[in-house]
């Protein structure tokens, strides 16, 4: 049993810090977020084609790097400190890991090697709570005549869809007790993207509706003898992307919030020197470091290879925590920053709405915590 | 990264576990999960007694290298130890003050002839010692030591003063002090480390009851108390050197066993849940849940510690461990009581209620101790945060 992280993890998260500080500043955020596409599609090439990252899960036989749930995690928690804007966590987090977990060895040929390379974006609905997406599953049904499926339902929010070249859509059959998974095309008639104006504008959302939409039999992707596990175990991961993300986004909350008390003078001393000021901060580094103990657990505990029900539960904790700590950094943020901390001009705004928007996605504390007590007591 | 056990491990797992379950049987039968901090004065001298049995198979120390007495055993197998003991509910170690606090330092401070003395009776499990640090002026300020000690013209030390919050001293042979050898000295300097039997005449042990009915802290008076002159650790004026020295090198390795222990009891908290129907409560239900992310955290922050981070250099989990897990543990004791209701109020002998009673009672203290919560994030913003230190007096 080891727990520290190898030459290779280290340097892929290095590379992730030093990359995204770069270009994933605050003014490349607020420009990104203000776009029409709501990302630089420059960055998120080199991330893709240069950087590799979108390989970093896909298995090796399908172009992939085959690296597993801790590089996957390094890199997430940089992306949420720096709050980078781009299709990644779609792409990646949600298409490629349902993708690996309950597609066909078809679908997987078909879409994986293109999504390692950086050529393709894809998304799925982000469920507000199911730990098998049996939710967002609930929204759409699917028909089938002859060699043809047809679609029809509404997806509330599906995160980047304006930017996907493919949406990975569960939906029920009748007659089928698990639901099935559908590659759809961005560009099929009959399908709806609305995009979602949202407070949180470093993840574009979008509202879709399918009426109608008719898709060839290969688009049905699943792969029956594994989708009851796989869903479990691609939300589990889903979740597990995002507790990753809030981590960062928790750190960078200290972070700004410790640079700056250091500068900003009253009563002629640092406010830092303050002790109620301090003890503050300290409390933000023992959650910070608590949610980052239960993440990289999470994370080395999912590549370890569990059952899927075991795996949902861990990650269920590290979500849990993750999404509580950011939200009590970057409101605390905002509290010590001040009246600054309060303006759209300073950053803690922007990290208070992803905290905030963040704490619904595929489950709040509470609902998670709820599915912790079924587990432990029944 | 990487959770899987090694074959080797596993096999020694087995064999600890294997150990604990042929002897912490017959007369030790009623030492289950019984002893440790909040419940010391169960049964000392039978505990004693099993503290010779584990010598007896060489349980004891088992961290210490071979050439002072130990087994040399690697961090993975202490840990290990330390999890399959408290699993099979070993009893709180009386031992644990010479074993875990003065054996260490005298191994890499004391002299040939000091080691020579004391480590073999702490591996034996014979001699028990006790840790004379707080006073009632040195709390939190510890380098505040207002105990003296001089010598005499036959080299021989006295010691004159009061310590405080001294655990076990009343079932203990030996103290180790630190106490000011330089008359008019300040904070950390002219401090020096002696160490005293209890039994003797300049020595007066009175108990400290607690708010939970128990008394395992204790008063000490020294009138003239004499240490030998060959009793000193270090030399004159090191004092604070030897008594912070062995927080540098403090790893964590029996905070595994301690989480098993916390693990127990988190399990008979589900337990009375279950039995009296509050598990059915929704913020029962939150609330347990979140004293599992609790343990969740507590294990995998420990195996961060263990695993050593990316070498020397600041380790922010350890930094917060104490303060994470003293509060954590306080929290599962008032959920302990708020699922048992009314029934927690009344005074019990029930094991499936005392133990709670004594967790919600006796965890009050366990964030005041080692460092109280106020100085705990005094320590992470200083040295986690590289903000502004307290202002410090002048030495």
């Amino acid at each position: 049993m080891n727990f520290a992280f190898t030459e290779d993890q280290i340097m892929i998260r290095d590379a992730a810090q030093s990359f995204l500080a770069e270009e994933s500043g605050s003014a490349a955020v607020r420009a990104a977020a203000a776009s029409d596409s709501g990302f630089d599609a420059g960055v998120w090439q080199r991330i893709g084609s240069e950087l590799g990252w979108c390989a970093i899960p896909v298995a090796e036989q399908h172009g992939g790097l085959g690296l597993g749930a801790v590089e996957l995690v390094l890199v997430l928690e940089q992306m949420g400190r720096q709050l980078l804007c781009a299709p990644y966590f779609s792409t990646v987090c949600l298409a490629a890991n349902l993708l690996t977990q309950c597609g066909s060895e078809q679908a997987q040929r078909r879409f994986l090697p293109a999504i390692a390379e950086g050529r393709l974006c894809l998304t799925a609905p982000l469920s507000s709570g199911a730990d098998d997406w049996s939710d967002a599953a609930a929204q759409v049904q699917a028909y089938r005549k002859g060699e043809v499926w047809t679609l029809g339902g509404h997806c509330p929010r599906v995160p980047d869809a304006g930017a996907a070249d493919w949406l990975l859509l569960f939906a029920q059959v009748e007659g089928e007790p698990a639901p099935a998974l559908f590659a759809v095309p961005r560009e099929a008639a009959g399908l709806k993207v609305a995009t979602l104006a949202g407070w949180d504008a470093t993840r574009r959302f979008s509202s879709i509706s399918l009426d109608g939409v008719t898709l060839p039999a290969e688009d049905r992707i699943d792969d029956a003898s594994r989708i009851e596990d796989g869903r479990v175990r691609a939300a589990a991961l889903a979740r597990l992307a995002i507790a990753a993300e809030q981590l960062g986004g928790a750190q960078q909350c200290l972070d700004l919030t410790v640079a700056y008390t250091a500068t900003r003078k009253q009563f002629g001393r640092a406010i830092a020197s303050f002790q109620a000021v301090k003890h503050r901060c300290a409390e933000m580094m023992v959650r910070i470091e608590a949610t980052r103990s239960a993440v990289y657990g999470a994370a080395a505990f999912f590549a370890s290879g569990a059952t899927a029900d075991a795996q949902s539960i861990e990650c269920a904790v590290a979500r849990a925590l993750a999404a509580d700590t950011y939200f009590f950094c970057a409101q605390e943020a905002i509290q010590l920053h001040g009246g600054v901390g309060f303006t759209w001009e300073y950053d803690p705004q922007l990290y208070f709405k992803r905290a905030q928007a963040s704490s619904h996605w595929l489950g709040n504390a509470d609902a998670l915590r709820e599915r912790i007590a079924q587990a432990l007591i029944a | 990264m990487n959770l899987q056990p090694s074959p080797t491990d596993e096999t020694f797992r087995a064999e600890v576990a294997d150990w604990m379950r042929h002897h912490l049987v017959g007369r030790f039968a009623s030492l289950l999960h019984r002893g440790g901090p909040g419940d010391e004065e169960a049964d000392p001298a039978l505990r004693k007694e099993w503290e010779r049995e584990l010598a007896a198979g060489r349980w004891t120390c088992v961290g210490w290298p071979a050439e002072a007495g130990g087994r040399g055993l690697s961090i993975e197998q202490q840990v290990i130890f330390h999890e399959e003991y408290a699993r099979a509910g070993g009893p709180g170690r009386m031992g644990h003050i010479g074993e875990g606090l003065i054996g260490p330092t005298l191994i890499a401070f004391g002299s040939e002839a000091q080691k020579r003395r004391f480590l073999p009776g702490i591996v034996a499990g014979t001699e028990f010692w006790a840790q004379g640090y707080s006073e009632p002026g040195a709390g939190s300020d510890l380098a505040n030591v207002q105990t003296k000690c001089w010598q005499e013209a036959d080299g021989s030390w006295r010691v004159q003063g009061q310590k405080v919050w001294t655990s076990l001293a009343h079932e203990s042979e030996w103290i180790f002090v630190l106490a000011r050898s330089e008359p008019g000295s300040k904070s950390r300097h002219g401090l020096s480390f002696l160490l005293l039997p209890l039994d003797q005449p300049g020595v007066r042990i009175q108990p400290i009851r607690q708010m939970g009915g128990g008394a395992e802290f204790n008063e000490v008076f020294f009138d003239g108390a004499v240490a030998e002159a060959g009793h000193i650790v270090g030399k004159p004026g090191d004092g604070w050197k030897v008594a912070m020295g062995l927080l540098e090198f403090e790893r964590g390795v029996s905070t595994l066993g301690q989480q098993m222990h916390f693990a127990y009891e988190f399990d008979l908290v589900v337990k009375a849940a279950q039995a009296n129907g509050s598990a059915a409560n929704a913020q029962i239900r939150q609330r347990i849940a979140q004293a599992w992310c609790g343990l969740r955290v507590m294990r995998y922050n420990a195996l961060r510690m263990l695993s050593g981070g990316e070498g020397p250099g600041l380790k922010r989990e350890a930094l917060i461990y104490k303060y994470y897990w003293s509060n954590w543990h306080r929290d599962l004791g008032k959920l302990a009581m708020d699922v048992l209701g009314p029934a927690g109020d009344a005074i019990s002998d029930d094991p499936r209620i005392r133990p709670l009673q004594q967790l919600f009672f006796f965890s009050r203290a366990d964030t005041i101790y080692a460092g109280t919560n106020e100085i705990q994030l005094n320590l992470i913003a200083e040295r986690g945060l590289d903000m502004p230190r307290e202002p410090r007096p002048a030495a």
